[in-house]
């Protein structure tokens, strides 16, 4: 397999920069530029967080916060739900974690076409601009059609932001596709073509794997996001009458006739559905490599933890009409898509089972970073579960646009995922800074984020089967449901503002070990991916020195019975145990 | 069979190996043009995309669809024949493929100049073909009264595809022409000395696709 080929990168020259400008600003380095990103989607996610908080704060005391009225409610809905899944999630899996892992993991000096890498952060920034642009006094704030962007209400009179908020909201949206697109395309480039000697595909660690299919996913899927928000900023400015149907809106016939508010929702979960995979594949990836790294064994299964990867994968493009099962649909095409639904259960369950018997009988460190890849796992399994019902067309429908899909969607796509990020950040930290993470501090962060976001999330299926309706600024007294469900809600609301407030302990901790933090030497893990073999840490501009690393193994030859220490790094010919 | 099964050598493995091999996937292939397919592999899903919810729409539209043959028919000797300047504007984007492809092949002997010239050429017909395009959609506009908004015809929707999905089109075709010309002028420069000139195919697969889609366009507007 292993051949004699001079990789072509040993032929480019690499960019290198002569200003202080060009070195930390403008940068072309993917290190720099994954800090770049995972700042600004850190900075942007904090404010979603708070925006949950009002939210909360406004469910469980109503009245509590006069100023906080039905409009920004939704609002803060809207702007919450799009932050999390966009601007923080897929931003940071793959354009912070995608940017470091991605060239250090397959032993490349840089990504392939390292400008337009810079450039897809700056559109990404510009993005995030653009969005929170509808902040400015007097434009009206920000939409609040929920984060799905249903028409014909999204545009229609009535809603708030249904002038400036929505067009900032899809102008923003189409400029993120156009960063990712400059990403995601370097990433599959530099993963498929620019690979070090004796790296073959399956010799990468499963978070590359991760990331590549999750980017393909990306590539294929944001282009119907596109074309719908190309489609809708005609209809709100120009009145073409793609998704607007004839309307009367507040006593008056609007000029629309003849679209299909339907169409929208199509392409938009043809987007959507696969966004779920592109925020989850990534985490699974960086999961199965902390419980290998830090539980001292190879991963159970790795070919077929790939193609389960793959499989998901593909299966992630044909159910989405499983989220429009209320919307109006035949039968047998909602047989179609609840059948194939279930069927991702086979693969995801492979990865499940394959992480448990990784760590069967293993030989686990309870890292902070490991701590995180195990409350992963549990809370993917909670939340994949709930996946099951919600998946049936008969036990959806009851549920549907309750507390129970909220529960459902945040364990399996926002805690989870957020989780996963954690665990890497600890794990990957040092070797970014040189510096360890406070391990006291990571702890309690851990334990508070994982126990509160269980207290948060747990109750609330309880809440969606005795029927309170999910986006509600306000639960009146209702004979439907017990008054024990406002009790439920306040302690819902308390845990949620202790978990939020906790998230402060680790921007601190980022911050403080960044000066402070114990010196974490080049290994401190003891892991074998070759981020690890740098010849400095943190790497340096080129990551590799004068010369290009040469890999003769898999990354996962921890406890090799024989070996002088418990770990092998992928750069240690074969026969060779150091 | 048997034996390719018990060593673990069936025909699937082997593809895999091949697939996965350390270094690159696709040999001899540059960065630029794996980065290319991978691209338009991703623009083909927006055109998709608009086609497809063209389809939806019409489908279930009931207001009339105006007829192709007769809205896009133009007067010629005292007749109107159906899809005149369309068919005209199809030759002219086919024959830019053409020329495109003998600039490609004239890349990979180092013949810069006749590259140039062909990349020129391929351009000025691509140019030309929006320029058409332009006088298409005056035609529609100021003549027969079909806006974005509007149709005379009938379903508002006609205006509202055709405007968004030839549009978008063209903007493609637009930017191509853009990108043909800088690429023209660096290749006469001598920038691309040092390489085997892949960037004039790299050029030519998007012009190519550019080509296919309108295939696809003139398909489902003009003989639908």
């Amino acid at each position: 397999m292993a051949t004699a080929e001079i990789p072509y990168q040993e032929t480019v020259p690499l960019h290198h920069p002569k200003t202080w400008i060009g070195k930390y600003v403008f940068s072309q380095d993917h290190k720099v530029i994954a800090v770049q990103y995972g700042i600004t989607a850190m900075a942007v996610g904090l404010v979603a967080l708070f925006l949950s908080d009002l939210m909360r704060i406004q469910i469980a005391f109503p009245g509590f916060m006069e100023w906080f009225v039905e409009d920004y409610y939704y609002q803060a809905i809207t702007m919450h739900g799009m932050i999390m899944v966009i601007y923080l999630l897929t931003a940071f899996l793959l354009g912070a974690f995608g940017n470091f892992t991605v060239p250090l993991m397959c032993g490349a000096r840089d990504m392939v076409f390292p400008f337009v890498n810079m450039l897809s952060y700056w559109v990404y920034l510009l993005s995030v601009i653009i969005l929170l642009l509808a902040y400015i006094p007097g434009l009206g704030g920000p939409t609040g059609a929920g984060w799905t962007l249903y028409p014909p209400q999204t545009i229609t009179e009535g809603t708030p932001g249904a002038d400036w908020g929505i067009t900032t909201m899809l102008a923003s949206l189409a400029v993120f596709i156009v960063a990712f697109t400059m990403g995601g395309l370097n990433y599959i480039t530099t993963i498929l073509q620019a690979r070090t000697r004796g790296m073959s595909l399956m010799r990468l660690p499963l978070t590359v794997w991760g990331i590549f299919v999750a980017t393909f996913l990306g590539l294929l899927a944001f282009p119907a996001l596109f074309v719908s928000a190309i489609m809708m900023i005609l209809d709100l400015k120009i009145g073409t009458s793609f998704f607007m149907p004839a309307i009367v809106s507040l006593g008056q016939t609007l000029a629309y006739d003849g679209g299909q508010p339907l169409l929208f929702q199509h392409l938009f979960w043809f987007f959507g559905h696969p966004e779920v995979y592109i925020v989850a594949l990534p985490a699974f990836g960086v999961v199965s490599d902390l419980i290998s790294v830090h539980a001292r064994k190879n991963i159970f299964g790795y070919r077929l933890m790939v193609w389960a990867l793959v499989f998901i994968g593909v299966l992630s493009f044909i159910v989405w009409a499983h989220h429009m099962f209320v919307a109006g649909m035949h039968p047998y095409f909602g047989f179609f898509f609840a059948t194939t639904t279930l069927i991702i259960a086979v693969p995801t369950a492979i990865k499940v089972y394959n992480w448990i018997l990784t760590l069967w009988k293993a030989n686990i460190k309870l890292t902070v970073p490991m701590l995180y890849a195990l409350s992963f796992v549990l809370t993917f399994i909670m939340g994949g579960i709930t996946g099951l019902f919600l998946g049936n067309v008969i036990i959806d429908i009851p549920l549907s646009d309750t507390y129970f899909v909220v529960a459902h969607f945040h364990m399996v796509m926002g805690v989870s995922p957020i989780l996963a990020i954690f665990g890497g950040i600890y794990h990957w930290y040092p070797k970014l800074t040189g510096r360890m993470l406070n391990d006291f501090w990571g702890k309690m962060h851990f334990w508070i984020t994982f126990l509160g976001t269980y207290i948060i999330y747990f109750p609330m299926h309880y809440l969606g089967f005795i029927g309170v309706p999910r986006r509600y600024y306000e639960n009146f007294d209702s004979s439907f449901y017990p008054a024990s469900a406002q009790m439920l809600n306040e302690v819902i609301t308390w845990t949620a503002l202790v978990v939020g407030a906790a998230q402060l302990i680790y921007v601190a901790n980022l911050v403080h070990s960044y000066f402070y933090g114990k010196p974490a030497g080049d290994n401190p893990w003891g892991a074998n991916s070759l981020e690890w073999c740098t010849p400095e840490t943190p790497p340096g501009h080129g990551n590799w020195g004068d010369k290009l690393p040469t890999v003769h193994r898999w990354a996962y030859d921890y406890s090799v019975p024989g070996s002088e220490k418990d770990f092998i790094p992928q750069t240690v010919p074969q026969g060779q145990s150091s | 069979m048997a034996e390719a099964a018990q060593t673990g050598q069936g025909p699937l493995t082997t593809i895999v190996e091949d697939w996965s091999s350390d270094v690159t996937t696709f040999k001899a292939v540059p960065w630029g043009k794996a980065m290319m397919w991978i691209f338009l592999l991703s623009d083909t899903f927006i055109f998709t995309s608009f086609l497809v919810s063209y389809m939806a729409v019409r489908m279930t539209q009931t207001d009339a669809w105006p007829v192709p043959s007769e809205v896009f028919a133009l007067e010629a000797f005292g007749y109107p024949v159906p899809l005149l300047l369309i068919a005209i504007m199809t030759f002219i984007l086919i024959t830019s493929s053409g020329t495109m492809a003998m600039a490609v092949n004239m890349g990979y002997r180092k013949r810069k100049v006749a590259v140039f010239w062909l990349m020129f050429a391929t351009a000025l017909l691509g140019a030309s073909f929006v320029g058409m395009q332009a006088f298409e959609w005056s035609k529609l506009i100021m003549d027969e009264g079909v806006k974005a908004w509007q149709n005379p015809m009938g379903a508002k929707q006609f205006g509202s595809f055709f405007f968004m999905i030839t549009g978008f089109h063209g903007l493609h075709v637009s930017a191509g022409v853009v990108y043909l010309l800088i690429v023209a002028i660096r290749v006469l420069r001598g920038r691309y000395d040092n390489t085997s000139f892949e960037i004039v195919e790299i050029t030519g697969l998007y012009w190519h696709f550019v080509d296919l889609v309108w295939v696809f366009i003139f398909a489902f507007f003009y003989l639908w």
